[in-house]
């Protein structure tokens, strides 16, 4: 491996060491981080290939941070890139549950740890609501789309079914109409 | 078997078969549990509390804490390479397919009706954390089922990331500090 390839994957496995440190949750609390470092600051991918992995890591085996993290290494530099963004994602995880688990027997018992994370979660909350706002400007082209949304949003929050369900029934829809507006 | 090969084995199948964000690995810990005495189901609680409420994605954070309860550092270690080994592997086939196929017509329109979908998901990931943070439903219907002092600082965190658009981690580490000073 070149010089160069290594300083960039490094650099992508930074990026990614400090997501995985602030991402607290589910895979979509990464996304307000990745709009933030990888589409605005760094332009590695755009908002939209960010919805598209992650749509896509949804679909997958495997924990949904860590694959739209690889989706995005692999864009920006090929197979290093994949590696040095899952190894970033996953290193913040690993030490901190283990210092966790080895040195603080009460972690959760300490009140300062509890209302620090309240406050972190409802930042987060907020986080959230800003990032799907964002996405509804840039995906809902037409009225098909905010119909496809509400339908999603409607069944995926009333029925406990998988995420990997409205995903996959969105790309059909998607088919479908696409198929329509031609003929 | 050593245990390490065993460890390694069971998160390898978790990797491969859990599909779907934050607890998908959970009903596979639960099945470790009953099969063996490396931690109970009772101790799968404190780790989904702990690894909710601390950096990293849920599913990385259980994994590492269930493969430490199991054998030590070295546990953690290899449970969390172990889980997400299967992912690198697909990924480089995907990537590979992705190249090829992006620019096909076909997959365009998937990708036009998945984005709004995946929106959902997101405003529905939204929902549900609003509705436990902000509500407290444990009453009923009772004069404290707002939760005053977080909506506040919903809507001041809101208002502030619409205003400035700085980078999260300004937000993140601000409602810490309001978190810790206001007792929320």
């Amino acid at each position: 491996m070149n010089s160069a390839v290594f300083k960039e994957c490094l650099d992508i496995f930074v990026v990614f060491l400090r997501i995985g440190a602030l991402t607290f949750g589910g895979g979509y609390t990464m996304l307000p981080l990745l709009q933030a470092d990888i589409a605005q600051k760094r332009k590695w991918a755009s908002d939209e290939d960010i919805i598209d992995f992650y749509a896509i890591s949804q679909s997958l085996p495997g924990i949904v941070a860590v694959n739209t993290s690889m989706l995005i290494g692999y864009k920006k530099r090929k197979i290093p890139g994949l590696i040095s963004a899952c190894l970033g994602m996953i290193c913040p995880s690993i030490i901190i549950i283990l210092v966790i688990a080895l040195f603080i027997k009460n972690f959760l018992a300490m009140e300062i740890v509890g209302h620090a994370f309240n406050g972190i979660r409802v930042a987060v909350a907020a986080l959230i609501v800003k990032t799907a706002f964002d996405m509804g400007k840039k995906c809902f082209v037409d009225g098909a789309c905010v119909l496809i949304f509400a339908m999603a949003l409607l069944v995926f929050t009333l029925v406990d079914i998988s995420p990997a369900i409205p995903v996959v029934a969105g790309g059909i829809t998607g088919i479908v109409l696409a198929r329509r507006h031609l003929s | 078997m050593s245990i390490y090969l065993k460890l390694a084995v069971e998160f390898l199948k978790i990797g491969l078969f859990s599909v779907g964000g934050g607890l998908a690995t959970l009903p596979f810990l639960y099945k470790l549990a009953d099969s063996y005495d490396w931690f109970t189901r009772a101790m799968l609680i404190d780790m989904i509390a702990i690894s909710e409420s601390t950096p990293g994605p849920i599913g990385i954070n259980m994994a590492t804490y269930a493969g430490y309860s199991a054998a030590g550092v070295y546990g953690g270690i290899l449970a969390t390479l172990s889980l997400v080994f299967p992912s690198v592997v697909i990924a480089l086939f995907i990537t590979k397919a992705m190249d090829t196929f992006r620019d096909n017509g076909l997959v365009k329109s998937a990708f036009y009706g998945i984005r709004p979908a995946v929106t959902a998901l997101i405003a529905s990931a939204a929902l549900g954390i609003m509705k436990i943070m902000l509500v407290n439903l444990e009453n009923g219907l009772s004069a404290d089922i707002f939760n005053a002092k977080r909506i506040a600082l919903f809507a001041v965190m809101l208002y502030l990331m619409k205003k400035y658009n700085k980078h999260p981690v300004f937000y993140i580490g601000g409602a810490a500090i309001v978190g810790v000073a206001l007792k929320l």
